[in-house]
């Protein structure tokens, strides 16, 4: 009992050094990608190559005075930032960074909460996620807060459907919500030479599900609840300091969180292809399994990144418009392809 | 006391506390915030009994869904904190104080002679019953009728919501 | 079986008490130099025109409705989804005709323009 325990703390504090690591660095990387992008130069004066500059920009939100609004509702304001980032973090608390590994003569599986409801504990938790944003823009009592906090519940509302439909689909090929199950049931191959990927199992599903990912994590070209242009912030205009910072950690944690979840629904989490065609020891194969998964959650994570700076905002019933009428849609004929295929396979 | 003991009285305390938090906010968002985390409770109480499906469903349908809604109407209403909700006792609230205590008999009675030793222990069928796994099974097996009826029932409030708010899209 | 979920209360105990921490910090080490303005809340500038908290367009609230009734039908493809094997063409008729229904109610939803944001 008091082993399992310790075993997930450590786990625990790995993964949230690693991953709140990754977030300073993902800030990095966009603002270096947009510069490029943009024909821009971007953070290059502290250390090298600006690489020091997460740090810097941390201690500066550190030193800000923290402003709360006189008309504001002050418990909530406070709560709102801790609800975004504690639900972002909680996430990643299901999802598989490898396979298994042997340290110390023992068996460690690399997950920290190996449940049978995997996929379901995301969904229920990315649903959580609303309250952070409702609230912060409630509680500011600022026309712009509420007005980009309103937008943006029912956004994540609506393409929640579509994320959970899409979903679907995997668990029906995969039979299982444990989610160490969908990435083993991707370590095969389609036609002896394809890998299993259920990106390609089913291409409907994915497309639907990165869609959505997208506009959950509110990320470009789904940024309405942030619109600078017509809101100013948003949802935390009136956030300042760390505040603001707990938000900004929030949205790239959400953002390296979706990344993972694709990555192991669709793109086959850990198990990098035809490696089993090789003769590994197992250490290299755990340590070879955390580093593909690490690779491949940066790649989709660039490619998050470079949509951001690339595709222009869509309107707000535009936006809606896609959720429901073509996003809904679709995930449902997914399933019922999906359904249909492997009826006729079995 | 063995650590689920703890465990079970620490989620049983948290779960009392922030029901009678929601019932005596006078801010009603503040009121949602508590019945969220009282659910929060409920689903680790759930989860002792091994209930996981219905664990998740707390989270995903109620917080994630339906307190959601709440949230939104009473942002809607603009209720505000104002006191006048709860100036006037009315005959409602001495019906809902009698049910409530006739509902506190209940579980009294329950707990203090209707307690057999079969109720302390569980069965060793419950770890089945509740995975995702076993209700689908029974759902879709001998309960297809009811699943149909269902479905008929959520697009009769399909239809009843969108006439509530047709005058809108006239 | 409930062991495998005291990870995830540890998780979301952390998870709290880092973001705890964060919120402290900032009260903690920042200035404070409050002025009339700062404490108003932002306008574009200009003196704040009433409460931010008005009544807002009736479609926030359908979508939250219809949002709700859906999430009750995906719940039920889930059970369904990880049998899909063992329920074979049964199942999927009885789910398609579940589906099916609620495809009228989704119809109907569209057809009387409960998606169209104006």
């Amino acid at each position: 009992m008091i082993e399992t325990l310790l075993i997930a703390f450590i786990k625990i504090v790995i993964v949230l050094l690693v991953l709140l690591t990754a977030v300073a660095y993902s800030v990095y990387a966009e603002r270096r990608i947009s510069a490029f992008i943009q024909d821009r130069l971007g953070p290059n004066r502290v250390g090298p190559f600006g690489l020091l500059q997460p740090i810097a920009d941390v201690v500066k939100l550190v030193f800000k005075e923290a402003i709360v609004p006189r008309n504001a509702n002050k418990p909530l304001h406070d709560l709102a930032p801790v609800i975004s980032l504690t639900v972002a973090l909680a996430t990643f608390a299901v999802i598989p960074f490898g396979n298994t590994i042997t340290l110390f003569g023992e068996e460690v599986k690399l997950i920290i909460a190996d449940v049978n409801i995997g996929v379901l504990y995301i969904l229920a938790f990315s649903s959580i996620s609303v309250y952070g944003i409702a609230l912060a823009g409630w509680s500011s009592n600022n026309k712009y807060s509420l007005m980009g906090s309103l937008r943006s519940s029912a956004q994540m509302v609506s393409y929640e459907l579509s994320l959970g439909l899409a979903v679907v689909g995997v668990i029906m090929v995969t039979g299982s919500l444990r989610l160490d199950q969908v990435v083993m049931n991707q370590t095969n191959y389609l036609f002896g030479v394809l890998p299993a990927w259920n990106c390609f199992v089913q291409p409907i599903g994915f497309i639907t599900f990165v869609v959505a990912a997208f506009a959950e994590t509110n990320r470009q070209p789904f940024d309405l609840p942030e619109a600078e242009p017509e809101l100013v912030g948003g949802f935390h205009t009136e956030y300042t300091g760390l505040k603001f910072g707990l938000f900004f950690l929030a949205e790239y944690a959400h953002m390296i969180v979706a990344s993972a979840i694709i990555t192991t629904l669709y793109l086959g989490g850990w198990h990098l292809p035809y490696i089993d065609m090789i003769d590994v020891s197992p250490m290299l194969m755990s340590i070879i399994g955390i580093l593909t998964f690490v690779i491949k959650v940066t790649l989709v994570l660039l490619f998050m990144i470079v949509i951001r700076w690339t595709i222009p905002r869509f309107r707000y019933d535009q936006l809606m418009g896609l959720g429901w009428k073509v996003m809904f849609p679709m995930a449902l004929l997914n399933i019922f392809i999906t359904g249909l295929i492997l009826l006729l396979l079995q | 006391m063995t650590f689920e003991e703890v465990f079970f009285y620490f989620l049983a305390a948290g779960a009392i506390v922030s029901a009678l938090l929601v019932i005596t906010r006078r801010n009603p968002i503040n009121s949602v915030i508590f019945l969220v985390l009282n659910f929060f409770f409920l689903v680790a109480l759930y989860l002792t009994l091994k209930a996981q499906f219905i664990a998740i469903i707390q989270i995903l349908v109620y917080a994630g869904a339906i307190m959601v809604l709440f949230m939104f109407v009473i942002m809607l209403l603009n209720l505000g904190d104002e006191k006048r909700l709860t100036d006037r006792v009315t005959w409602k609230q001495f019906v809902a104080i009698g049910l409530s205590l006739a509902f506190v008999m209940q579980v009294l009675y329950i707990v203090g002679f209707g307690e057999t030793a079969e109720m302390k222990t569980m069965s060793a069928k419950a770890v089945d019953i509740g995975t995702v796994e076993y209700i689908g099974k029974e759902l879709f097996s001998y309960y297809v009728l009811p699943i149909e009826a269902i479905s008929v029932l959520i697009v009769a409030a399909v239809v009843g919501a969108i006439v509530l708010a047709k005058r809108k899209f006239d | 079986m409930l062991e495998s979920y005291y990870p995830i209360f540890l998780m979301l105990g952390i998870a709290v008490l880092f973001s705890v921490v964060m919120l402290k910090a900032s009260t903690l080490f920042g200035p404070k130099r409050p002025t009339d303005e700062k404490y108003t809340t932002y306008e574009s500038g200009m003196e704040p025109v009433g409460q931010a908290r008005d009544r807002f367009s009736v479609k926030f609230y359908m979508v939250g409705v219809l949002f709700i009734l859906f999430d009750i039908e995906l719940v039920f493809l889930f059970p369904y989804a990880v049998n899909f094997y063992e329920l074979g063409l049964f199942g999927f008729v009885v789910i398609w005709i579940f589906l099916a229904i609620q495809l009228i109610g989704f119809i109907y939803e569209w057809k009387k323009g409960a998606l169209e944001w104006d």
